[in-house]
Protein backbone atom coordinates (compact mmCIF):
# COMPACT_ATOMS: atom_id res chain seq x y z
CA UNK A 1 0.00 0.00 0.00
CA UNK A 2 1.17 3.48 -0.68
CA UNK A 3 2.51 5.55 2.18
CA UNK A 4 0.38 8.35 3.54
CA UNK A 5 2.38 10.96 1.67
CA UNK A 6 1.26 9.32 -1.55
CA UNK A 7 -0.32 12.47 -2.90
CA UNK A 8 2.90 14.46 -2.79
CA UNK A 9 4.78 11.54 -4.26
CA UNK A 10 2.26 11.31 -7.06
CA UNK A 11 3.08 14.79 -8.27
CA UNK A 12 6.01 13.88 -10.53
CA UNK A 13 3.95 11.12 -12.14
CA UNK A 14 1.15 13.55 -12.83
CA UNK A 15 3.59 16.03 -14.26
CA UNK A 16 4.85 13.33 -16.56
CA UNK A 17 1.33 12.51 -17.66
CA UNK A 18 0.73 16.17 -18.37
CA UNK A 19 3.94 16.67 -20.29
CA UNK A 20 3.35 13.56 -22.37
CA UNK A 21 -0.17 14.65 -23.11
CA UNK A 22 0.92 18.15 -24.06
CA UNK A 23 3.62 16.83 -26.33
CA UNK A 24 1.31 14.50 -28.15
CA UNK A 25 -1.58 16.89 -28.28
CA UNK A 26 0.15 19.65 -30.17
CA UNK A 27 -1.22 17.81 -33.20
CA UNK A 28 -4.68 19.03 -32.32
CA UNK A 29 -6.58 19.43 -29.08
CA UNK A 30 -9.93 17.83 -28.50
CA UNK A 31 -12.00 18.84 -25.47
CA UNK A 32 -11.53 15.46 -23.87
CA UNK A 33 -7.80 15.69 -24.36
CA UNK A 34 -7.69 18.93 -22.44
CA UNK A 35 -9.22 17.11 -19.48
CA UNK A 36 -6.44 14.52 -19.62
CA UNK A 37 -3.96 17.34 -19.06
CA UNK A 38 -5.76 18.86 -16.12
CA UNK A 39 -3.98 18.18 -12.84
CA UNK A 40 -7.12 17.84 -10.82
CA UNK A 41 -8.80 15.54 -13.34
CA UNK A 42 -5.83 13.17 -13.39
CA UNK A 43 -5.61 13.34 -9.59
CA UNK A 44 -9.27 12.30 -9.41
CA UNK A 45 -8.90 9.50 -11.94
CA UNK A 46 -5.93 8.29 -9.88
CA UNK A 47 -8.25 7.57 -6.95
CA UNK A 48 -9.36 4.42 -8.73
CA UNK A 49 -5.85 2.98 -8.46
CA UNK A 50 -5.94 2.96 -4.68
CA UNK A 51 -9.46 1.58 -4.70
CA UNK A 52 -8.39 -1.17 -7.11
CA UNK A 53 -5.47 -2.11 -4.89
CA UNK A 54 -7.53 -2.27 -1.71
CA UNK A 55 -10.56 -4.06 -3.13
CA UNK A 56 -8.58 -6.52 -5.23
CA UNK A 57 -6.22 -7.38 -2.37
CA UNK A 58 -9.21 -7.93 -0.16
CA UNK A 59 -10.92 -10.18 -2.71
CA UNK A 60 -7.81 -12.18 -3.62
CA UNK A 61 -6.40 -12.31 -0.11
CA UNK A 62 -2.68 -12.19 0.56
CA UNK A 63 -2.27 -15.81 -0.49
CA UNK A 64 -4.83 -16.27 -3.27
CA UNK A 65 -3.07 -18.12 -6.07
CA UNK A 66 -2.95 -17.13 -9.73
CA UNK A 67 -4.28 -19.89 -11.99
CA UNK A 68 -1.73 -22.46 -13.16
CA UNK A 69 -2.04 -24.33 -16.45
CA UNK A 70 -1.29 -27.80 -17.79
CA UNK A 71 1.94 -28.32 -19.75
CA UNK A 72 -0.09 -28.80 -22.94
CA UNK A 73 -1.00 -25.10 -22.87
CA UNK A 74 2.57 -23.77 -22.84
CA UNK A 75 3.27 -21.43 -25.78
CA UNK A 76 5.97 -22.60 -28.15
CA UNK A 77 7.70 -19.23 -28.07
CA UNK A 78 7.12 -17.00 -25.10
CA UNK A 79 6.68 -13.53 -26.61
CA UNK A 80 9.43 -11.23 -25.33
CA UNK A 81 8.60 -7.57 -24.80
CA UNK A 82 10.40 -4.41 -23.66
CA UNK A 83 14.15 -5.02 -23.73
CA UNK A 84 14.97 -8.20 -25.60
CA UNK A 85 18.72 -7.84 -26.09
CA UNK A 86 20.38 -5.44 -23.61
CA UNK A 87 23.43 -3.68 -25.05
CA UNK A 88 25.06 -2.35 -21.88
CA UNK A 89 28.76 -3.41 -22.06
CA UNK A 90 28.63 -4.84 -18.55
CA UNK A 91 25.68 -7.03 -19.51
CA UNK A 92 27.32 -8.13 -22.78
CA UNK A 93 30.39 -9.28 -20.84
CA UNK A 94 28.31 -11.27 -18.37
CA UNK A 95 26.27 -12.86 -21.15
CA UNK A 96 29.41 -13.78 -23.14
CA UNK A 97 30.52 -15.81 -20.14
CA UNK A 98 27.11 -17.48 -19.61
CA UNK A 99 26.58 -15.32 -16.50
CA UNK A 100 29.18 -17.25 -14.48
CA UNK A 101 30.48 -13.93 -13.13
CA UNK A 102 27.04 -12.54 -12.45
CA UNK A 103 25.83 -12.21 -8.87
CA UNK A 104 22.51 -11.19 -7.39
CA UNK A 105 22.84 -8.74 -4.54
CA UNK A 106 20.11 -8.56 -1.92
CA UNK A 107 20.58 -5.57 0.32
CA UNK A 108 19.01 -2.51 1.90
CA UNK A 109 16.96 -2.90 5.04
CA UNK A 110 18.02 -6.47 5.80
CA UNK A 111 20.03 -8.01 8.64
CA UNK A 112 22.23 -10.18 6.39
CA UNK A 113 22.83 -8.81 2.89
CA UNK A 114 23.19 -11.64 0.37
CA UNK A 115 25.33 -12.01 -2.71
CA UNK A 116 24.42 -15.11 -4.72
CA UNK A 117 25.77 -16.63 -7.90
CA UNK A 118 23.50 -18.29 -10.45
CA UNK A 119 24.72 -21.70 -9.28
CA UNK A 120 23.88 -20.83 -5.68
CA UNK A 121 20.39 -19.72 -6.68
CA UNK A 122 19.91 -22.92 -8.69
CA UNK A 123 20.91 -24.97 -5.65
CA UNK A 124 18.10 -23.47 -3.56
CA UNK A 125 14.70 -25.15 -3.23
CA UNK A 126 12.76 -24.03 -6.30
CA UNK A 127 9.15 -23.66 -7.33
CA UNK A 128 8.01 -24.62 -10.83
CA UNK A 129 4.85 -22.99 -12.13
CA UNK A 130 3.04 -22.82 -15.47
CA UNK A 131 1.36 -19.47 -15.47
CA UNK A 132 -0.20 -16.91 -17.78
CA UNK A 133 1.65 -13.67 -18.42
CA UNK A 134 -0.59 -10.67 -19.12
CA UNK A 135 0.86 -7.65 -20.82
CA UNK A 136 -0.66 -4.26 -20.06
CA UNK A 137 -1.19 -4.00 -23.83
CA UNK A 138 -3.75 -6.79 -23.65
CA UNK A 139 -2.11 -9.99 -24.88
CA UNK A 140 -1.31 -13.11 -22.84
CA UNK A 141 1.25 -15.90 -23.06
CA UNK A 142 1.70 -19.09 -21.04
CA UNK A 143 5.08 -20.38 -19.91
CA UNK A 144 6.69 -22.60 -17.31
CA UNK A 145 8.98 -20.84 -14.85
CA UNK A 146 11.33 -22.20 -12.22
CA UNK A 147 13.29 -20.52 -9.48
CA UNK A 148 13.53 -19.89 -5.75
CA UNK A 149 10.56 -18.35 -3.97
CA UNK A 150 11.39 -14.74 -3.16
CA UNK A 151 10.00 -15.13 0.38
CA UNK A 152 12.72 -17.72 1.11
CA UNK A 153 15.43 -15.28 0.06
CA UNK A 154 13.85 -12.50 2.11
CA UNK A 155 13.75 -14.76 5.16
CA UNK A 156 17.38 -15.71 4.65
CA UNK A 157 18.37 -12.05 4.52
CA UNK A 158 16.16 -11.09 7.47
CA UNK A 159 13.90 -8.19 6.51
CA UNK A 160 14.01 -5.32 9.00
CA UNK A 161 10.77 -4.02 10.41
CA UNK A 162 10.91 -0.60 8.74
CA UNK A 163 11.15 -2.13 5.25
CA UNK A 164 7.98 -1.76 3.15
CA UNK A 165 8.98 -2.28 -0.47
CA UNK A 166 11.23 -4.60 -2.42
CA UNK A 167 12.94 -2.81 -5.31
CA UNK A 168 14.29 -4.79 -8.27
CA UNK A 169 17.21 -3.25 -10.17
CA UNK A 170 17.91 -4.40 -13.72
CA UNK A 171 20.77 -4.40 -16.21
CA UNK A 172 18.76 -3.28 -19.24
CA UNK A 173 18.24 0.29 -20.38
CA UNK A 174 14.92 0.52 -22.15
CA UNK A 175 15.11 3.06 -24.93
CA UNK A 176 18.83 3.38 -24.28
CA UNK A 177 18.28 5.66 -21.29
CA UNK A 178 17.37 4.76 -17.74
CA UNK A 179 17.91 1.36 -16.25
CA UNK A 180 14.72 -0.63 -15.80
CA UNK A 181 13.56 -1.13 -12.24
CA UNK A 182 10.40 -2.17 -10.45
CA UNK A 183 9.00 -2.54 -6.96
CA UNK A 184 6.57 -4.71 -5.04
CA UNK A 185 5.27 -4.25 -1.54
CA UNK A 186 6.18 -6.89 1.03
CA UNK A 187 2.81 -8.57 0.81
CA UNK A 188 3.09 -9.29 -2.93
CA UNK A 189 6.80 -10.12 -2.53
CA UNK A 190 5.97 -12.84 -0.02
CA UNK A 191 3.23 -14.35 -2.18
CA UNK A 192 3.94 -18.08 -2.69
CA UNK A 193 4.04 -17.67 -6.50
CA UNK A 194 6.43 -14.72 -6.46
CA UNK A 195 9.64 -16.34 -7.62
CA UNK A 196 12.97 -15.38 -9.17
CA UNK A 197 12.99 -17.44 -12.36
CA UNK A 198 16.21 -18.72 -13.96
CA UNK A 199 14.40 -21.15 -16.22
CA UNK A 200 11.68 -20.88 -18.88
CA UNK A 201 10.06 -24.05 -20.25
CA UNK A 202 12.82 -26.25 -18.78
CA UNK A 203 15.58 -24.29 -20.54
CA UNK A 204 17.90 -21.67 -19.07
CA UNK A 205 16.10 -18.32 -19.22
CA UNK A 206 16.78 -16.89 -22.73
CA UNK A 207 18.27 -13.41 -23.05
CA UNK A 208 15.07 -12.18 -24.74
CA UNK A 209 13.08 -13.17 -21.65
CA UNK A 210 15.43 -11.71 -19.03
CA UNK A 211 18.55 -13.89 -18.52
CA UNK A 212 19.98 -14.74 -16.12
CA UNK A 213 17.19 -14.02 -13.63
CA UNK A 214 13.79 -12.34 -13.75
CA UNK A 215 10.95 -11.68 -11.38
CA UNK A 216 7.64 -13.51 -11.66
CA UNK A 217 4.79 -11.88 -9.74
CA UNK A 218 1.88 -13.83 -11.12
CA UNK A 219 -0.95 -11.64 -9.91
CA UNK A 220 0.46 -8.57 -11.64
CA UNK A 221 0.75 -7.32 -15.21
CA UNK A 222 3.93 -7.95 -17.18
CA UNK A 223 5.59 -4.60 -16.56
CA UNK A 224 6.00 -5.49 -12.86
CA UNK A 225 8.07 -8.56 -13.69
CA UNK A 226 11.53 -7.06 -14.00
CA UNK A 227 14.01 -8.91 -16.22
CA UNK A 228 17.87 -8.95 -16.19
CA UNK A 229 18.01 -8.60 -12.39
CA UNK A 230 21.20 -7.37 -10.79
CA UNK A 231 20.11 -6.46 -7.29
CA UNK A 232 17.17 -6.43 -4.93
CA UNK A 233 16.94 -3.70 -2.32
CA UNK A 234 14.57 -3.45 0.63
CA UNK A 235 13.46 0.11 1.29
CA UNK A 236 10.99 1.99 3.44
CA UNK A 237 10.09 4.29 0.57
CA UNK A 238 11.01 4.49 -3.11
CA UNK A 239 10.51 8.20 -3.68
CA UNK A 240 14.28 8.85 -3.97
CA UNK A 241 14.86 6.11 -6.55
CA UNK A 242 14.97 7.23 -10.21
CA UNK A 243 11.72 9.07 -11.00
CA UNK A 244 10.35 8.24 -7.57
CA UNK A 245 7.25 6.33 -8.68
CA UNK A 246 8.51 2.83 -7.96
CA UNK A 247 9.24 1.63 -11.47
CA UNK A 248 10.41 2.45 -14.97
CA UNK A 249 6.91 2.54 -16.41
CA UNK A 250 5.45 4.08 -13.27
CA UNK A 251 7.89 6.97 -13.82
CA UNK A 252 6.29 7.23 -17.26
CA UNK A 253 2.70 7.46 -16.07
CA UNK A 254 1.67 3.86 -15.44
CA UNK A 255 0.02 2.97 -12.15
CA UNK A 256 2.14 1.46 -9.42
CA UNK A 257 -0.56 -1.10 -8.71
CA UNK A 258 -0.50 -3.47 -11.67
CA UNK A 259 -3.07 -6.04 -10.62
CA UNK A 260 -5.59 -4.90 -13.23
CA UNK B 1 -52.50 -14.69 -17.91
CA UNK B 2 -54.10 -12.66 -20.66
CA UNK B 3 -53.26 -9.12 -21.63
CA UNK B 4 -56.43 -7.83 -20.11
CA UNK B 5 -55.95 -9.51 -16.76
CA UNK B 6 -52.40 -8.22 -16.55
CA UNK B 7 -52.85 -4.54 -15.94
CA UNK B 8 -50.47 -1.61 -16.16
CA UNK B 9 -52.75 0.85 -14.42
CA UNK B 10 -50.05 3.28 -13.45
CA UNK B 11 -47.74 2.99 -16.34
CA UNK B 12 -47.54 5.80 -18.73
CA UNK B 13 -45.04 4.55 -21.19
CA UNK B 14 -44.40 5.04 -24.87
CA UNK B 15 -45.63 2.19 -26.89
CA UNK B 16 -47.82 -0.14 -25.28
CA UNK B 17 -48.72 -3.48 -24.31
CA UNK B 18 -50.50 -4.82 -27.35
CA UNK B 19 -53.85 -3.23 -27.88
CA UNK B 20 -54.72 -2.84 -24.24
CA UNK B 21 -56.91 -0.22 -22.65
CA UNK B 22 -56.64 2.39 -25.36
CA UNK B 23 -57.85 0.24 -28.21
CA UNK B 24 -60.70 -1.19 -26.23
CA UNK B 25 -61.89 2.23 -25.18
CA UNK B 26 -61.90 4.16 -28.41
CA UNK B 27 -64.03 6.93 -26.92
CA UNK B 28 -60.99 8.17 -25.04
CA UNK B 29 -58.94 8.27 -28.17
CA UNK B 30 -61.60 10.34 -29.80
CA UNK B 31 -61.36 13.04 -27.15
CA UNK B 32 -57.75 13.77 -26.57
CA UNK B 33 -56.89 16.26 -23.91
CA UNK B 34 -55.04 19.11 -25.52
CA UNK B 35 -51.88 20.44 -23.96
CA UNK B 36 -50.72 17.37 -22.15
CA UNK B 37 -48.22 19.23 -20.01
CA UNK B 38 -50.80 21.55 -18.57
CA UNK B 39 -53.22 18.73 -18.08
CA UNK B 40 -55.05 19.66 -14.88
CA UNK B 41 -54.94 16.03 -13.85
CA UNK B 42 -51.19 16.07 -13.85
CA UNK B 43 -50.85 18.30 -10.84
CA UNK B 44 -52.73 19.15 -7.71
CA UNK B 45 -54.25 15.85 -6.82
CA UNK B 46 -52.15 13.47 -4.75
CA UNK B 47 -53.36 10.03 -5.53
CA UNK B 48 -49.80 8.76 -5.62
CA UNK B 49 -50.56 5.10 -5.99
CA UNK B 50 -52.17 5.66 -9.37
CA UNK B 51 -50.49 8.82 -10.53
CA UNK B 52 -46.96 8.09 -11.56
CA UNK B 53 -44.58 9.86 -13.84
CA UNK B 54 -43.62 8.10 -17.02
CA UNK B 55 -39.98 7.85 -15.91
CA UNK B 56 -39.20 7.84 -12.19
CA UNK B 57 -36.39 9.95 -10.75
CA UNK B 58 -33.93 7.07 -10.34
CA UNK B 59 -34.58 5.91 -13.91
CA UNK B 60 -33.85 9.38 -15.32
CA UNK B 61 -30.80 9.94 -13.15
CA UNK B 62 -29.34 6.56 -14.08
CA UNK B 63 -30.16 7.04 -17.75
CA UNK B 64 -28.17 10.25 -18.11
CA UNK B 65 -25.39 9.19 -15.75
CA UNK B 66 -24.99 5.99 -17.74
CA UNK B 67 -24.85 7.89 -20.99
CA UNK B 68 -21.69 9.71 -19.83
CA UNK B 69 -20.19 6.60 -18.27
CA UNK B 70 -20.70 4.57 -21.43
CA UNK B 71 -19.24 7.27 -23.68
CA UNK B 72 -16.09 7.49 -21.55
CA UNK B 73 -15.85 3.72 -21.16
CA UNK B 74 -16.26 3.15 -24.89
CA UNK B 75 -13.70 5.76 -25.94
CA UNK B 76 -11.11 4.86 -23.30
CA UNK B 77 -11.78 1.19 -24.02
CA UNK B 78 -10.91 1.70 -27.67
CA UNK B 79 -7.74 3.50 -26.55
CA UNK B 80 -6.81 0.40 -24.53
CA UNK B 81 -7.75 -1.88 -27.44
CA UNK B 82 -5.43 0.13 -29.70
CA UNK B 83 -2.42 -0.84 -27.55
CA UNK B 84 -2.76 -4.31 -29.08
CA UNK B 85 -5.45 -4.17 -31.76
CA UNK B 86 -6.00 -7.91 -32.07
CA UNK B 87 -8.41 -10.34 -30.42
CA UNK B 88 -8.10 -14.05 -29.69
CA UNK B 89 -10.04 -16.94 -28.21
CA UNK B 90 -8.82 -19.01 -25.26
CA UNK B 91 -6.41 -18.29 -22.41
CA UNK B 92 -3.36 -17.00 -24.24
CA UNK B 93 -2.80 -15.09 -27.48
CA UNK B 94 -2.11 -17.17 -30.57
CA UNK B 95 -0.34 -14.32 -32.33
CA UNK B 96 -0.44 -16.16 -35.65
CA UNK B 97 -4.20 -16.48 -35.54
CA UNK B 98 -6.22 -13.59 -34.10
CA UNK B 99 -9.90 -13.65 -35.11
CA UNK B 100 -9.82 -9.87 -35.45
CA UNK B 101 -6.81 -7.70 -36.16
CA UNK B 102 -6.19 -4.15 -37.33
CA UNK B 103 -2.82 -3.26 -38.82
CA UNK B 104 -1.12 -1.41 -41.64
CA UNK B 105 0.91 -2.60 -44.61
CA UNK B 106 2.85 -0.76 -47.29
CA UNK B 107 1.29 -1.17 -50.71
CA UNK B 108 3.17 -1.70 -53.97
CA UNK B 109 3.20 2.05 -54.70
CA UNK B 110 4.63 2.85 -51.28
CA UNK B 111 1.35 4.03 -49.78
CA UNK B 112 0.41 2.83 -46.32
CA UNK B 113 -2.79 0.81 -46.30
CA UNK B 114 -4.83 0.22 -43.16
CA UNK B 115 -6.32 -3.25 -43.04
CA UNK B 116 -8.71 -5.15 -40.84
CA UNK B 117 -8.65 -8.93 -40.81
CA UNK B 118 -11.80 -10.64 -39.56
CA UNK B 119 -11.54 -14.41 -39.58
CA UNK B 120 -10.59 -15.42 -43.12
CA UNK B 121 -11.50 -12.04 -44.64
CA UNK B 122 -9.29 -9.00 -45.05
CA UNK B 123 -10.67 -5.52 -45.68
CA UNK B 124 -8.95 -2.31 -46.67
CA UNK B 125 -9.97 0.12 -43.99
CA UNK B 126 -7.50 2.96 -44.54
CA UNK B 127 -8.65 6.16 -42.85
CA UNK B 128 -10.77 4.40 -40.27
CA UNK B 129 -9.25 1.14 -38.95
CA UNK B 130 -5.57 0.22 -39.00
CA UNK B 131 -4.25 3.49 -40.39
CA UNK B 132 -5.90 6.86 -39.91
CA UNK B 133 -5.37 10.54 -39.21
CA UNK B 134 -5.27 13.79 -41.09
CA UNK B 135 -3.01 14.23 -44.12
CA UNK B 136 0.60 14.21 -42.97
CA UNK B 137 -0.33 13.16 -39.44
CA UNK B 138 -1.77 9.73 -40.18
CA UNK B 139 -0.57 6.89 -37.97
CA UNK B 140 -0.83 3.17 -37.54
CA UNK B 141 -3.60 2.65 -35.00
CA UNK B 142 -6.60 0.37 -34.52
CA UNK B 143 -9.46 2.81 -34.07
CA UNK B 144 -9.16 6.41 -35.26
CA UNK B 145 -8.34 9.37 -33.00
CA UNK B 146 -11.83 10.83 -33.04
CA UNK B 147 -13.26 7.89 -31.11
CA UNK B 148 -10.51 7.24 -28.54
CA UNK B 149 -9.85 8.91 -25.20
CA UNK B 150 -7.39 10.55 -25.26
CA UNK B 151 -7.31 11.03 -29.02
CA UNK B 152 -3.55 10.40 -29.31
CA UNK B 153 -2.11 7.01 -28.38
CA UNK B 154 -1.62 7.01 -24.62
CA UNK B 155 -2.47 3.66 -23.07
CA UNK B 156 -1.98 4.56 -19.43
CA UNK B 157 -4.26 7.61 -19.66
CA UNK B 158 -6.91 5.45 -21.31
CA UNK B 159 -6.59 3.01 -18.42
CA UNK B 160 -6.99 5.78 -15.82
CA UNK B 161 -10.22 6.97 -17.46
CA UNK B 162 -11.51 3.45 -18.00
CA UNK B 163 -11.03 2.16 -14.46
CA UNK B 164 -12.33 5.30 -12.78
CA UNK B 165 -15.51 5.30 -14.86
CA UNK B 166 -15.83 1.53 -14.49
CA UNK B 167 -16.20 2.08 -10.74
CA UNK B 168 -18.84 4.78 -11.25
CA UNK B 169 -20.68 2.66 -13.80
CA UNK B 170 -20.62 -0.52 -11.69
CA UNK B 171 -21.64 1.33 -8.52
CA UNK B 172 -24.54 3.13 -10.18
CA UNK B 173 -25.54 -0.06 -11.99
CA UNK B 174 -25.67 -2.05 -8.76
CA UNK B 175 -27.78 0.64 -7.08
CA UNK B 176 -30.11 0.76 -10.08
CA UNK B 177 -30.52 -3.02 -10.17
CA UNK B 178 -31.50 -2.92 -6.49
CA UNK B 179 -33.94 -0.09 -7.20
CA UNK B 180 -35.48 -1.93 -10.17
CA UNK B 181 -36.03 -5.02 -8.04
CA UNK B 182 -37.27 -3.34 -4.88
CA UNK B 183 -39.42 -0.56 -6.35
CA UNK B 184 -41.30 -2.85 -8.67
CA UNK B 185 -39.90 -1.09 -11.76
CA UNK B 186 -38.62 -4.42 -13.05
CA UNK B 187 -41.89 -6.28 -12.52
CA UNK B 188 -44.16 -3.42 -13.52
CA UNK B 189 -42.39 -1.84 -16.49
CA UNK B 190 -39.81 -4.30 -17.80
CA UNK B 191 -40.97 -7.87 -17.30
CA UNK B 192 -42.94 -9.31 -20.23
CA UNK B 193 -46.51 -10.48 -19.79
CA UNK B 194 -47.41 -13.94 -21.02
CA UNK B 195 -49.13 -12.39 -24.01
CA UNK B 196 -46.02 -10.39 -24.79
CA UNK B 197 -43.83 -13.50 -24.65
CA UNK B 198 -46.23 -15.11 -27.10
CA UNK B 199 -46.45 -12.06 -29.33
CA UNK B 200 -42.68 -11.56 -29.71
CA UNK B 201 -42.59 -12.93 -33.23
CA UNK B 202 -45.17 -10.44 -34.46
CA UNK B 203 -43.40 -7.65 -32.58
CA UNK B 204 -40.18 -8.41 -34.40
CA UNK B 205 -41.94 -8.32 -37.77
CA UNK B 206 -43.67 -5.05 -36.87
CA UNK B 207 -40.38 -3.48 -35.90
CA UNK B 208 -38.69 -4.66 -39.06
CA UNK B 209 -41.44 -2.92 -41.01
CA UNK B 210 -40.95 0.14 -38.77
CA UNK B 211 -44.57 -0.04 -37.63
CA UNK B 212 -44.00 1.66 -34.33
CA UNK B 213 -46.89 4.03 -34.05
CA UNK B 214 -49.66 1.98 -32.55
CA UNK B 215 -51.21 3.63 -29.54
CA UNK B 216 -50.31 1.43 -26.62
CA UNK B 217 -49.38 1.78 -23.01
CA UNK B 218 -46.00 0.79 -21.59
CA UNK B 219 -43.23 -0.90 -23.53
CA UNK B 220 -43.93 -3.65 -26.02
CA UNK B 221 -42.48 -7.12 -25.70
CA UNK B 222 -39.49 -6.54 -27.91
CA UNK B 223 -38.58 -3.31 -26.18
CA UNK B 224 -38.83 -4.97 -22.81
CA UNK B 225 -36.69 -7.84 -23.98
CA UNK B 226 -33.96 -5.52 -25.23
CA UNK B 227 -33.99 -3.50 -22.01
CA UNK B 228 -33.86 -6.67 -19.93
CA UNK B 229 -31.06 -7.99 -22.12
CA UNK B 230 -29.04 -4.83 -21.72
CA UNK B 231 -29.70 -4.39 -18.00
CA UNK B 232 -29.34 -7.95 -16.82
CA UNK B 233 -27.13 -9.59 -19.42
CA UNK B 234 -24.98 -7.15 -21.41
CA UNK B 235 -24.02 -4.70 -18.65
CA UNK B 236 -23.18 -7.41 -16.07
CA UNK B 237 -21.22 -9.31 -18.74
CA UNK B 238 -19.24 -6.14 -19.45
CA UNK B 239 -18.32 -5.84 -15.78
CA UNK B 240 -17.49 -9.53 -15.36
CA UNK B 241 -15.41 -9.83 -18.55
CA UNK B 242 -13.65 -6.61 -17.58
CA UNK B 243 -12.77 -8.02 -14.17
CA UNK B 244 -11.78 -11.31 -15.80
CA UNK B 245 -8.90 -9.52 -17.54
CA UNK B 246 -7.35 -8.54 -14.19
CA UNK B 247 -4.68 -11.01 -13.04
CA UNK B 248 -5.42 -10.31 -9.37
CA UNK B 249 -9.14 -10.95 -9.89
CA UNK B 250 -8.16 -14.19 -11.64
CA UNK B 251 -6.54 -15.22 -8.35
CA UNK B 252 -9.62 -14.15 -6.39
CA UNK B 253 -12.20 -15.72 -8.72
CA UNK B 254 -10.69 -18.27 -11.11
CA UNK B 255 -14.22 -19.44 -11.99
CA UNK B 256 -14.62 -16.28 -14.07
CA UNK B 257 -11.95 -17.63 -16.43
CA UNK B 258 -13.85 -20.91 -16.72
CA UNK B 259 -17.10 -19.04 -17.29
CA UNK B 260 -15.77 -17.01 -20.23
CA UNK B 261 -13.29 -19.53 -21.60
CA UNK B 262 -10.02 -17.82 -20.64
CA UNK B 263 -8.62 -14.31 -20.44
CA UNK B 264 -8.33 -13.70 -24.17
CA UNK B 265 -11.88 -14.94 -24.69
CA UNK B 266 -13.01 -12.56 -21.95
CA UNK B 267 -11.25 -9.72 -23.80
CA UNK B 268 -12.99 -10.73 -27.04
CA UNK B 269 -16.40 -10.96 -25.36
CA UNK B 270 -15.82 -7.59 -23.68
CA UNK B 271 -15.19 -6.12 -27.14
CA UNK B 272 -18.16 -7.85 -28.82
CA UNK B 273 -20.64 -6.93 -26.09
CA UNK B 274 -19.34 -3.34 -26.15
CA UNK B 275 -20.09 -3.37 -29.88
CA UNK B 276 -23.58 -4.72 -29.27
CA UNK B 277 -24.19 -1.96 -26.71
CA UNK B 278 -23.21 0.59 -29.35
CA UNK B 279 -25.72 -1.09 -31.67
CA UNK B 280 -28.35 -0.94 -28.93
CA UNK B 281 -27.75 2.79 -28.50
CA UNK B 282 -28.06 3.36 -32.24
CA UNK B 283 -31.40 1.48 -32.40
CA UNK B 284 -32.52 3.22 -29.20
CA UNK B 285 -31.79 6.64 -30.75
CA UNK B 286 -33.54 5.62 -33.96
CA UNK B 287 -36.64 4.63 -31.96
CA UNK B 288 -36.56 7.93 -30.08
CA UNK B 289 -36.40 9.82 -33.36
CA UNK B 290 -39.23 7.78 -34.87
CA UNK B 291 -41.51 8.13 -31.86
CA UNK B 292 -41.44 11.85 -31.18
CA UNK B 293 -37.95 12.84 -30.14
CA UNK B 294 -38.82 16.07 -28.38
CA UNK B 295 -41.41 14.48 -26.13
CA UNK B 296 -39.18 11.47 -25.52
CA UNK B 297 -36.18 13.54 -24.48
CA UNK B 298 -38.31 15.94 -22.47
CA UNK B 299 -39.92 13.06 -20.59
CA UNK B 300 -36.55 11.47 -19.85
CA UNK B 301 -35.42 14.85 -18.45
CA UNK B 302 -38.53 15.91 -16.54
CA UNK B 303 -40.13 12.53 -15.95
CA UNK B 304 -43.15 13.47 -17.99
CA UNK B 305 -46.49 14.59 -16.64
CA UNK B 306 -48.02 12.83 -13.67
CA UNK B 307 -51.00 10.96 -14.90
CA UNK B 308 -53.64 8.57 -13.79
CA UNK B 309 -54.15 5.67 -16.16
CA UNK B 310 -57.17 7.37 -17.73
CA UNK B 311 -55.49 10.66 -18.52
CA UNK B 312 -52.44 8.75 -19.66
CA UNK B 313 -54.49 6.98 -22.25
CA UNK B 314 -56.05 10.15 -23.58
CA UNK B 315 -52.71 11.80 -23.80
CA UNK B 316 -51.31 8.91 -25.66
CA UNK B 317 -54.12 9.21 -28.13
CA UNK B 318 -53.10 12.79 -28.55
CA UNK B 319 -49.52 11.85 -29.26
CA UNK B 320 -50.68 9.21 -31.62
CA UNK B 321 -52.26 11.87 -33.74
CA UNK B 322 -49.29 14.13 -33.43
CA UNK B 323 -47.03 11.42 -34.76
Amino acid sequence: MKPSDASSRDLPRRRFLQRAALGAATLGLAGCDRLSQNDRVVETLDLAERLNLRVQRFLAGERGLAPEYPASMIDETFRPNGSTDPQAPHYRQLAANQFRDWRLELNGLVDNPLSLSLAELQAMPARTQITRHDCVEGWSAIGQWRGPVLADLLDRAGVQSQARYVVFHCMDQLGGEDYYYESLDLSESRHPQTILAYSLNDEPLPIANGAPLRLRAERQLGYKMAKYLSSITLVADFSDIAGGEGGYWEDRGYTWYAGI
Amino acid sequence: MSTSSRSFPDLAGTHADAVSAAAREPSRLAHPTPGADSNPHSSGTTNASVRRRRHSGPVRLWHWFNLWCLIVLLMSGLQIFNAHPALYWGSASDFADPWLEMYAIRGADGDVIGQTALGPWTFDTTGVLGYSGSEGHASVRGFPAWITLPSYQFLTMGRLWHFFFAWLFAGAGALFALYALLSGHLKRDLWLSTAQWQGLGRDILDHLRLRLHTARSGYNGLQKLSYLGVLFVALPVMILTGLCMSPTINAAAPWLLDLFGGRQSARSIHFIVAGSLVLFVIVHLLMVILSGPIRQIRDMLTGGPRRSSASADTERGNHHEAQ
